[in-house]
């Protein structure tokens, strides 16, 4: 009965993971080789040269772009992790209770509202508080950030909560731990890889996007993505492919490290 | 609890208390106005059907939950809203709830300083724990590094380390296979006596209770139905669910004949008399049941001096003993227990025309 349910076994069933794998990886790896084109075309191949990495690298908007990513990212994803970690305590310490899946939406949000119309509403709001405030700074952009990387902070720490024995909890509670002791000697620790793999999944996500952040940004408010959706718009040399290699690869890497942390037992 | 003549010998006094979940009224009622004194330095077990309410008393005396309504005095002390980090009460959980993420002694060490005691002082109480529970060489493992009986050892050990004024014991024996299980009985009782320190222990293996506990309370559906030593509540059942959830029981009915001080003359099915004990309270006239337990009758040839007569439909070798089962001619199957020996083999047939002789004070006059 089982064997019969196998899709692998299921005729044709090669042909299309093999068609899925091609749409899905066959552009990467034409972007990734095109990097190295010593040409300056993304399309026709003249020989390899590191010389597109080394004009993006030195290029000062590349540069400023970048970091700009990365402080809000690191912003956004530290916030958003503790407010997700407060949030998967809240939800999962306090057995059910009215309301409790109405919290769940709320939380989740981010995921189910189309992007554009939360880029647009923050558009509204944030052009409205910097005419009030005169404040034009990153802030409006982490807050954004942080909003939508909350619900993918939540996921793996609340998912972590759920598989931990709440016993665990109530022993620390029985060997005179007050609450904030045993939240700091037991749940955290145990908590860890949750609350690290939910960081890395936001910061991800925080890096990622162009959407909301193409909204909320000032002028001269560029992050990478926004750039080189910029740079898109004009005339498009290798340098382009040069920044979204490295982009991938450091992403790579921290989706690697995600899987690491998320699958190491406490 | 009343057969005491003072709550200061009382390690834990329970009165009057119910445990309503989900709020009265339409809430279920785990415990339904319960009181039970446990003793200064015993072993006291809680032993029920599963669903009695055994851990629900168990969590309102650690403070897990709270009671709807009632007291629950340790020595004294009136402790049923302190939250269970206040209170001088450890538990051994069922799943034994190890800190995964710390050592066997970190473990063992955890109550000690969350009481703030100086280190030197927690250092020694952790190595006289592991040397009590014969864990040492085991001392800086991880708790998912060792077997299940070692990590029972060492939730004994933690809980035992702060030296807590009672400690709660929820099934803690049943993980376990039969043999450590039997090993880990006389380690738990050992642990008692070393310690001096009230065990209160839950169970619903009634073998375990009785050769564990310095005294039972058997529960049933949120109420406890009697409290006594296992000798007493084995010999003397209260009532009919007592002796029937405590070893095994033939019950018949039967109606008094006279009464005498706390005995009753029962006229039983067939027509014979049987000197029954009556509980103190019970009624004196009118139906009641008659338990007797399998090993408190012998078979006898049919037409010897037997109350009861009937035939033999079953004989069940089970190596140290038989049992007879007998269909009464005037009520229901009764079962018969002997001890067997090589040289003591009773001659009789499935089929044959017996009697039953019960032992003398063996019978219990019970009400429904
Ligand atoms: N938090 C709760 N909410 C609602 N009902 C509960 C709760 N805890 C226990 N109960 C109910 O109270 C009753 C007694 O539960 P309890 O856990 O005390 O039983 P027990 O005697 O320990 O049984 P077992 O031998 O199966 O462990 C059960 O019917 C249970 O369903
Ligand atoms: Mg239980």
């Amino acid at each position: 009965m089982a064997r019969s349910f196998d899709v692998k076994t299921q005729p044709g069933f090669a042909l299309i993971a093999a068609f899925c794998f091609a749409a899905l990886y066959l552009p990467i790896a034409v972007l990734v080789i095109y990097a190295f084109n010593a040409g300056e075309s993304i399309a026709v191949w003249e020989g390899f040269s590191l010389r597109w990495f080394v004009t993006a690298m030195s290029n000062t908007a590349v540069q400023e772009a970048a970091l700009r990513s990365v402080v809000i990212a690191v912003f956004a994803a530290s916030i958003a992790t503790v407010a997700a970690t407060m949030a998967a305590l809240a939800t999962t310490r306090q057995g059910t209770y009215p309301g409790l899946s109405f919290k769940y939406a709320v939380l989740n949000q981010p995921l189910m509202i189309p992007e554009i119309v939360t880029a647009v509403a923050l558009l509204i709001v944030f052009s409205r508080i910097k005419v009030w405030t005169g404040y034009t700074g990153l802030g409006y952009l982490i807050a954004a950030h942080t909003a939508f990387c909350i619900p993918f902070a939540y996921l793996p720490i609340r998912a972590r909560l759920e598989s931990m024995d709440s016993a665990l909890e109530a022993a620390a509670a029985d060997l005179y731990a007050s609450p904030w002791q045993a939240f700091r000697r037991i749940t955290l620790p145990l908590l860890k890889p949750g609350i690290m793999a939910g960081f890395m999944l936001a910061f991800v996500i925080s890096l990622d996007d162009v959407v909301i952040t193409e909204f909320v940004k000032s002028g001269g408010q560029e992050t990478l993505p926004t750039y080189m959706l910029g740079q898109l718009r004009r005339v498009v040399t290798p340098e382009i492919n040069a920044i979204a290699t490295v982009f991938l690869a450091f992403s790579v890497l921290i989706v690697i490290m995600f899987f690491f942390v998320n699958r190491r037992k406490a | 609890m009343t057969d005491l003549p003072s709550t200061q010998e009382l390690a834990i006094d329970v009165s009057g208390v119910s445990k309503v979940f989900g709020g009265e009224p339409g809430g279920f009622r785990a415990l339904d106005n319960i009181s039970v004194g446990i003793r200064n330095n015993e072993f006291f077990t809680l032993l029920g059907p599963s669903g009695c309410g055994k851990t629900t008393l168990l969590r309102l005396i650690a403070g897990f939950e709270y009671p709807t309504s009632g007291k629950i005095l340790l020595h004294g002390e009136d402790i049923g809203l302190l939250p269970p980090y206040k209170r001088p009460v450890n538990t051994v959980f069922q799943s034994y709830a190890l800190f995964p993420h710390l050592t066997v002694a970190q473990n063992i060490a955890f109550g000690l300083e969350m009481l703030g005691r100086p280190a030197a002082e927690v250092r020694d109480t952790v190595d006289r724990m592991l040397a009590l529970v014969k864990m040492e060489p085991m001392r800086d493992r991880l708790t998912n590094q060792i077997s299940g009986g070692q990590q029972q050892r060492v939730a004994l050990a933690r809980a035992l380390a702060p030296s807590p004024k009672v400690l709660l014991l929820d099934e803690p024996l049943s993980a376990l296979d039969y043999k450590l299980r039997k090993e880990m009985q006389i380690e738990l009782k050992r642990l008692q006596n070393e310690t001096g320190i009230t065990f209160i222990f839950v169970t619903h293996d009634q073998e375990e209770a009785l050769t564990m506990s310095d005294r039972i309370a058997v529960m049933s559906a949120g109420l406890i139905r009697q409290v006594g030593t296992p000798s007493e509540i084995y010999d003397r059942p209260a009532d009919r669910f007592v002796a029937d959830f405590i070893g095994e029981t033939n019950f018949l009915s039967a109606e008094i004949d006279s009464v005498l001080e706390d005995h009753a003359i029962l006229r039983l099915p067939g027509g014979g008399l049987e000197k029954a004990f009556l509980p103190k309270g019970a009624k004196t006239s009118g139906k009641v049941t008659a338990a007797i337990r399998p090993e408190h009758a012998d078979l006898v040839p049919e037409g010897a001096d037997g109350g009861l007569r009937g035939t033999l439909s079953n004989i069940i070798y089970s190596g140290s003993s038989t049992h007879y089962h007998v269909r009464l001619h005037d009520g229901p199957d009764f079962v018969v227990r002997t001890q067997n020996s090589p040289d003591n083999k009773l001659e009789f047939s499935v089929g044959q025309a017996v009697g039953v002789r019960v032992h003398d004070r063996c019978v219990q006059a019970l009400e429904d």
